[in-house]
């Protein structure tokens, strides 16, 4: 068995180097064709500003400029007598921005770089990981660990070798949004939380770009465009930010893989539709996605406010006024998905993880409260740890009680406890609030069960 | 007058995860006609079981949460004012920003 299991470790270990190869092998194919498509474009295409210029390839005396590749290639989309070789020839002038490339940004990329749009921007600063992979479709296993935006680049060239793709490997923040979105005609929201689609709303109003802004937690999407020839802004829907209470994020509250996807296809149909100039853009619009009950609702949204603090007749947004808005500030909540980090409790009323494996191993008398949701808990949990989700924990405070006095009967002595949960926040509010009806002696593990995983158990699964 | 609400979002987390209710409500004594203003008091009564911060604010929905009455955001039909009759739809839905 033993040596089975390290000729096990050596065959993993030789195809995760092989993987990291393969990824750069193709990191520098896709970037030395790019390269190739430059200097093809000096004859051609797109030139080196970015302003794209159609293709003329063979003088077949054709007016649309379609090139014969670019006409076999779109000819299923050329078939279309409501597209047709306008619309693709519009396509191809045109230059869109993929703010994210996770679970909306990785569909609505990918056909946005088959469709045939000219100039594809990607924004995004995070790098590909495994709890990824169920949704954010456009990478793959061998980029874990690398760049979103080297990844998706990578797979949208593999898909269409001919359009132009800009790797913005950056945050978007007030102080480069402007100069980034400037470059493009459309631009297309697929972030993950509120500072980051006012600021990018906002930042479509100073330049007058119109946004196709989708979101998607859970088993439930939304789908809008703003800012379309007079039509409203994020703000005039939502003035004043909501909660940070309100604002699920994927990492916290779970989301079906598919669902974001389905919108993220849906903000590619309407980029389409913008860029191509066919058909009527979902403005003054919403769509609302229930895919649980398999039901779809368009409704009809407010117009323009005419007192909007972005857009309204006097009251809109400079340039100068969009580079020193704080938009974490204005929302009460961070841009990146760092989680929050309490501090609630004295350090007396805290023990690490290892102080917590300590205790276990010496078997020391204690009872062990696991605070999170049951649904958690049926993920992972600790050996012998007492499930009391915190919403529940002011009604089951006897059962905490009759369980440390079950302890302290075994063993002939006074009991110590301890609240676990996933990351250390919610244990400090249970304990903050358990010391106060009877239990002076708890304490929270800090760091939760993830830190349990980091410090003490690496084969502990963590989600 | 019998009314469907619909919660959406997360919205209906505040009313033991039922996401669609059929309700019947009475128009206020001399009152003529009901309102929103009036429909969103008696859903806060009736149907919101927790955390109704998460709700309303002040007299109407808190940010974030969109209004429609029949598929309509509730800005064009009057807001708090809007009137309601029999078979209307009224969902609450809160805005989503994850991706």
């Amino acid at each position: 068995m033993d040596s089975n299991g390290a000729a096990g470790t050596a065959i993993r270990r030789e195809i995760e180097s092989l993987n990291a190869a393969k990824a750069d092998i193709e990191s520098r194919i896709s970037a030395l064709e790019a390269q190739l498509r430059d200097m093809d474009h000096g004859t051609g295409a797109i030139s080196s500003n970015g302003s794209c210029t159609l293709a003329a390839p063979v003088d077949l005396g054709l007016e649309h400029g379609l090139s014969p590749d670019m006409i076999y290639r779109y000819s299923r989309q050329l078939l279309l007598p409501s597209f047709g070789v306008q619309a693709q020839s519009n396509l191809w002038k045109s230059s869109i921005l993929v703010v994210g490339a996770g679970g909306l940004g990785s569909p609505a990329l990918l056909y946005l770089a088959a469709c045939g749009v000219g100039r594809l921007g990607i924004v995004d600063n995070d790098v590909v990981e495994l709890n990824n992979m169920h949704r954010q479709i456009i990478h793959t296993e061998a980029y874990i660990g690398r760049p979103k935006v080297e990844s998706a680049a990578a797979a949208c060239r593999a898909v269409n070798s001919t359009i132009q793709i800009v790797e913005h490997k950056e945050a978007l923040r007030t102080s480069n949004a402007l100069e980034i979105m400037s470059k493009y005609d459309i631009v297309v929201d697929a972030t993950d939380n509120a500072p980051s689609r006012y600021m990018i709303s906002d930042c479509c109003v100073v330049l007058g770009k119109p946004l196709v802004s989708g979101a998607a937690i859970g088993f439930e999407g939304q789908l809008t465009v703003y800012n379309y020839k007079g039509g409203p802004c994020y703000r005039c829907l939502f003035p004043t930010p909501p909660p940070t209470t309100a604002c699920q994020r994927c990492s916290d509250s779970g989301v079906l893989g598919v669902v974001p996807g389905i919108v993220g296809c849906l903000q590619a149909l309407e980029a389409i539709k913008i860029a191509s100039e066919v058909g009527e853009p979902l403005s003054g619009r919403m769509l609302l996605l229930d895919a649980l009950s398999a039901r779809i609702r368009i409704v009809k949204i407010r117009g323009r406010s005419l007192e909007c603090a972005a857009c309204g007749e006097n009251t809109g947004f400079t340039k100068e006024q969009f580079r020193i808005f704080d938009y974490e500030k204005f929302t009460q909540s961070p841009m990146l998905a760092s989680p929050l980090k309490l501090n609630l409790l004295p350090q007396d009323s805290r023990i690490s993880s290892k102080e917590y494996s300590e205790i276990v191993k010496n078997g020391e008398a204690h009872v062990l409260v696991d605070v999170r949701p049951a649904h958690h808990f049926k993920i992972v949990s600790l050996p012998r740890a007492l499930n009391v989700p915190l919403p529940t924990l002011e009604s089951r405070v006897a059962e905490i009680s009759s369980a440390l006095k079950g302890v302290e009967m075994q063993d002939g002595k006074g009991a110590s406890l301890y609240v676990v949960c996933r990351r250390g926040n919610d244990s400090q509010r249970a304990v903050e609030y358990l010391q106060k009806v009877g239990f002076p002696f708890a304490k929270d593990i800090v760091g939760g069960i993830e830190g349990w995983a980091r410090d003490v158990d690496p084969n502990f699964p963590t989600y | 007058m019998q009314l469907t609400v619909e919660f959406g979002g997360g919205l209906e987390l505040l009313c033991d995860s039922v996401k669609v209710h059929t309700v019947n409500v009475e128009v206020p004594n001399g009152a003529q006609k009901l309102t929103m203003r009036d429909f969103l008091t008696w859903v806060h009564k009736n149907l919101i079981k927790e955390r109704p911060e998460m709700f309303i604010k002040g007299d109407t929905v808190r940010p974030g949460v969109l209004v429609l009455v029949n598929d309509c955001d509730w800005e064009l039909s009057g807001q708090l004012e809007t009137t309601l009759e029999e078979k209307d739809v009224v969902v609450f839905i809160s805005t989503l920003h994850g991706g």
